[in-house]
């Protein structure tokens, strides 16, 4: 075997070794220099981004490791989101209860990464189920990150036995396609699926394994109590990254393996998809503590990807990928605002907190109404955009009556979205919270994302350059 | 010739920095930037000008048509796809010299006519981005790009003449200027729409066979668009904000309703001009008469009027019908025979440009002066202002179409291509043009001779604008004195051959000799303090002068069909439905959502194990669902 050929895998060796770095770095560095992990770790994940810019296609293991260049775009993505993660989480590992820990932090993070670059570019059920439970056991960690708080405990332990109740029920469908095919290489999938009912049987379990981690509708009940126990930059990172991976995932294997299959599959994201829509804006309307809000936001946004996944067509696919960058941006800006509010209030969480800020923080409010004006698809921001184009992908498919509930749900989150931005530009407030400075790390990537809300939808080459990319995926 | 980007990039640029940190800003600091940015714009305009027309003409005798830049911005198909670009043929770098020219001017003038308002920064940051919206429309390379910057225009147009916005008229002159024309832009949008959709592309030159292949749409499309002209170019009867437009300060006025966006109405026709003789030869002559009389219609109003502004608000409408009319009345793209129209009315755009803003800033020098509007407070001014007054006089003499001065070589083509378009055409226009010579010079006397306002002038005596105004007057006469001598045909013609200008005597000696008489009937009724032949002609026609002075009532027309026809018969039946059926429905969905979401809280106990049998529940519903 010609060892050298792993060598091609550039970008997962490229984050490990970066993992490594870390590590050694946590591992090593005096107790005076430990603060310089930070820097260190965005830093490696900012050349590991440069380095790996220019998407490729690798195929290694006789097809068992194939990323191709849309997968290869979204890893970069997935780093993208990473850094800005990490540029939030200055304020929060200075404290004084977690300084102790922040290399695990980051290790932690690095090691959830590595499993979702696994994840994306498999080309074999074992690989991608390894990668996938190396993102969700890690992650369990982070959401207990706050060991000594209750909650986080909480949230840590129903994440961990959600993750393992839904890992049994993806395995058990992954057996179950072994059984009838004898194969669980992608490619060789297809060949053999003739839609029986052990079939069926598979293709939902398995579903439903990645259902939980896209946390779809009825696959979602973990969520809002993960969100909101987790520490607010672990939840940012829960929120766009690991549902990123597995929405693109999701498109891969649903197209690619269960292809032949596509005619039982849209029917039943049809199904969730509206259901996870309309319950997700159901529950957000109701909800006053911000985090928790955030929790049924990004689910309602679940079911707009995966309505780019119903179109299962390369126009689908470039506007999922499309519509996870922008909805990077746009839930990485909110979520900065609210660990930054959280951070210097010692931790005012409420919606009724934030009413007011705009007298005090106007350029925080600012941020805030841009990335929920983005997220409810107001245009000219990116966020109407990628609606827009999700929308279209499935409308080109024939899926109207799906794409009309779902527009009817953006109504609705409008809505929810506008209460927020009432209460910091309207409502009075005796006492808003005080005006302060959030860290330079903070503040540099706030203004990534308002320069990406803004810019991703106007510079249209973005898109033009995923479709582009996105012809075979 | 890459450099065109900055012509657009400078004044963005110049407006980002006015308004974000505008305020910030001393005055002079503030208006030095937007100065500056204006000055490279004009150095560039005049750099590519200069560098196309000595680049020389293609084997074909034209000049080609350039696009340094063109960016695929929205692509629909293959065919139909939104482009940003910058395209250069001859009429959209003449339009570059005009613009930058008028503006930089504008901008010099204003650091003394504005001197010390509250918001200087802000005007500076608004006429940049004005600027900047009006170069980017005449260099668009598709028309929906034009009209992106089309409503560009419009949007930072409004912003110019609401600048007072604590005066009442301001904003509601504002809101009609938008109102106005943005019911007229309802007719662009369409036509492009249609455009679009028949020729499967938004470009100005579509494939011929999808043309042939439209048929009747291209005619409609066309005449559609040509609304959404008129309204910009305050044609009747969209003519009704223009007037009242004047509420902005008064350089606004001499950019923007004088030398740009009210001609654009003329570019967009100039622009669309080989589609309009290709395909839609029959909507050219309507475009004529609708040009013809609203030439007529404003240059009457003109006559009554006291209001300075409105004077040459009024005289602005009439010229921009010429300049309508002109291209109007083309019959082919040969300048030889009946295209000469063409060439006439880019010629006169140019002109007028020059002189109107002229005029508007002599205008507005008097007025810094004597802080009035009405000509009842001047009079007898040319003792105190000396250099406003020469400069004004030949601005007069310009527009009333004298020798030397550059309108009357734009309009004496303009007459030739109505004689060649029919006799009447001809005659009726030089007509309009003998009005325009009274008005204009019963304007002048009542300023600058006439009975002066003397108890008023003792309290304040009138003086002598600043350097800072005198000079872009004086820089604009000279422009007009030399550039009817511009071998205008060499550069922009209908068919892009070079065509030499040559006079036609008859036409010329007529319109000389008539403007000659009207001038001295001025003279006679205007030039004197006591005017009875006047007075006793205002009381004869009493009627016909209120008539005129209230501007024939279209004003209270516009108000009857919006206010008691529109209002009453479809808003307010339709405000009914709203409220009751639509409202209530509304209404009733939220309720309907709030109380779902009520019902189904308990989905969420925060309970792990239930969360495992919903998860299970879940994916047997999913495989029964599909199993059956």
């Amino acid at each position: 075997m010609d060892y050298i050929s792993i060598l091609s895998m550039h970008q997962e060796l490229g984050l490990i070794a970066v993992f490594l770095l870390v590590f050694l770095a946590d591992l090593f560095l005096p107790e005076r220099s430990r603060p310089l992990i930070r820097p260190i770790a965005t830093l490696l994940l900012v050349v590991q981004l440069v380095g790996n810019i220019i998407p490729d296609e690798v195929i290694l293991f006789g097809g068992m490791y194939h990323s191709t260049p849309m997968a290869s775009v979204m890893k970069n993505i997935l780093t993208l989101g990473t850094i800005l993660v990490f540029m939030q989480s200055n304020d929060w590992l200075k404290r004084e209860d977690t300084r102790h820990k922040t290399g695990e932090f980051y290790i932690l993070t690095l090691s959830t990464l590595i499993g979702m670059f696994f994840m994306v570019s498999a080309g074999h059920f074992l690989l991608f189920f390894l990668g996938l439970e190396l993102a969700s056991v890690p992650m369990a960690c982070l959401i207990a990150f706050d060991k000594y708080k209750g909650h986080s405990a909480e949230a840590g332990a129903k994440f961990i036995l959600s993750a393992l109740f839904s890992s049994g029920l993806m395995l058990y469908g992954i057996s179950m396609i072994y059984g009838t095919i004898g194969t669980l290489y992608f490619q060789d999938i297809p060949a053999g699926l003739n839609g029986n009912a052990l079939q069926i049987l598979a293709l939902v379990f398995f579903f439903s394994g990645l259902a939980f981690k896209l946390s779809l509708v009825p696959f979602h009940l973990w969520t809002a109590d993960a969100y909101q126990g987790a520490p607010t930059n672990v939840t940012a990172y829960l929120s766009v990254i690991s549902k990123g991976a597995a929405a693109f995932a999701a498109m891969v294997i649903l197209v690619r393996v269960f292809g032949p299959m596509s005619s039982e599959w849209s029917q039943m994201l049809s199904i969730v998809i509206v259901a996870t829509i309309t319950i997700g804006n159901l529950f957000a309307i109701r909800q006053t503590q911000l985090k928790r809000f955030m929790a049924f936001s990004s689910i309602s946004q679940a079911g707009y990807i995966l309505l780019a996944v119903l179109a299962g067509t390369p126009q689908g696919m470039a506007s999922l990928v499309y519509y996870m960058v922008v909805y990077i941006v746009a839930n990485l800006a909110v979520f900065g605002v609210i660990a930054s509010v959280e951070h210097h209030t010692h931790g005012k969480l409420e919606r009724a907190d934030y009413n007011g800020l705009y007298q005090t923080n106007p350029k925080l409010a600012m941020v805030m109404t841009l990335a929920l004006f983005s997220l409810a698809g107001i245009p000219p921001f990116a966020g109407f955009f990628s609606k827009f184009f999700v929308f279209a992908a499935a409308f080109n498919s024939s899926y109207y009556l799906v794409v009309f509930i779902a527009l009817v749900n953006t109504v609705i989150s409008l809505y929810y979205y506008l209460l927020i931005i009432k209460a910091m530009f309207i409502t009075p407030n005796e006492q808003p919270i005080p005006t302060f400075n959030s860290d330079n790390a903070m503040r540099a990537c706030l203004m990534i994302c308002v320069a990406g809300i803004i810019l991703l939808g106007i510079v249209s080459n973005v898109y033009s350059v995923l479709s582009d990319t996105a012809v075979k995926f | 010739m890459e450099y065109t980007l900055f012509i657009l990039l400078l004044p963005f640029l110049s407006f980002l920095i006015l308004g974000l940190a505008g305020m910030r800003m001393k005055h002079q600091v503030a208006g030095a930037i937007g100065t500056a940015s204006l000055l490279g714009v004009t150095f560039l305009s005049y750099l590519t000008a200069f560098e196309y027309f000595t680049a020389g003409r293609t084997a074909e005798g034209v000049y080609p048509t350039l696009t340094p830049y063109n960016v695929e911005w929205l692509p629909f198909t293959n065919d139909l796809n939104i482009s940003m670009g910058i395209l250069l043929d001859p009429i959209s770098i003449m339009m570059l010299v005009v613009i930058s020219t008028v503006s930089l001017m504008v901008h010099i003038y204003s650091f003394g006519y504005m001197k010390g308002e509250k918001g200087f920064q802000r005007y500076y940051a608004f006429l940049s981005l004005f600027t900047m919206s009006m170069l980017g429309l005449v260099v668009a390379t598709n028309i929906f790009q034009m009209y992106i910057f089309w409503e560009l225009v419009g949007v930072s147009s409004y912003l110019l003449i609401g600048f007072y916005y604590t005066k009442k008229e301001a904003v509601a002159a504002s809101k009609k200027a938008f109102i106005v024309t943005r019911f007229a832009d309802l007719g662009f949008l369409i036509g492009i729409l249609i455009y679009g959709y028949y020729t499967g592309t938004f470009s100005f030159t579509p494939a011929i066979g999808a043309l042939a292949a439209a048929g009747t749409m291209i005619p409609l499309a066309l005449g559609l668009m040509f609304v959404g002209g008129a309204g910009k170019s305050a044609m009747f009867p969209l003519h009704i904000w223009l007037p009242d437009a004047m509420e902005g300060p008064t350089p606004v006025s001499a950019l923007i309703h004088a030398a740009t966006m009210v001609v654009a109405g003329v570019y967009l026709v100039a622009r669309m001009f080989p589609l309009f003789i290709g395909y839609a030869p029959e909507v050219l002559p309507w475009i004529a008469y609708v040009g013809a009389f609203t030439a007529f219609y404003a240059a009457s109003i003109a006559c009554v009027q006291s209001d300075i502004k409105r004077v040459l608000a009024f005289s602005t409408i009439s010229q921009i019908g010429f300049m309508i009319v002109a291209l109007g009345v083309c019959t082919s793209d040969d300048p030889h025979q009946g295209g000469l129209g063409y060439m006439s009315s880019m010629f006169h755009l140019f002109t007028h440009a020059m002189f109107k803003a002229l005029l508007f800033l002599g205008a507005g020098s008097i007025i810094h002066a004597v802080h009035s509007n009405e000509m009842s407070a001047m009079g007898g001014l040319r003792k105190y202002m000396p250099i406003t007054h020469i400069t004004f006089l030949i601005a007069c003499l310009a527009i009333a179409g004298i020798w030397p001065f550059a309108g009357f070589f734009s309009k004496d083509e303009i007459l030739t291509a109505c004689f060649q378009f029919s006799p009447i055409m001809g005659w009726i226009m030089t007509g309009i043009a003998a009005m325009t010579a009274f008005y204009m010079f019963r304007l002048y006397f009542g300023i600058f001779w006439g009975k002066e306002n003397k108890e008023l002038h003792a309290h304040h005596i009138p003086h002598e604008s600043p350097l800072a105004m005198t000079f872009p007057l004086i820089f604009l006469a000279v422009v007009t004195c030399v550039a009817g001598f511009i071998p205008f045909g060499e550069f922009v013609s209908s068919n892009g051959q070079a065509y030499p200008i040559h006079l036609d005597m008859q036409v010329a000696t007529t319109s000389i000799v008539i403007a000659i008489l009207s001038i001295g009937l001025a003279t006679w009724m205007y030039m004197r303090p006591k005017q009875p032949i006047a007075d006793m002609l205002a009381k004869r026609f009493n009627r016909l002068h209120t008539a005129a002075y209230r501007r024939f009532y279209m004003d209270e027309a516009w108000l009857f069909v919006t206010k008691k026809v529109i209002f009453r018969c479809i808003s307010t039946p339709l405000a009914w439905w709203d409220r009751h059926v639509i409202d209530q429905f509304f209404n009733f969905t939220a309720w309907g959502t709030h109380a779902t979401a009520e019902e189904i809280q308990d989905m969420q106990s925060g309970n792990v194990q239930q969360y495992a049998i919903w998860f299970l529940a879940g994916a047997i519903a999913l495989t029964i669902i599909l199993l059956i």
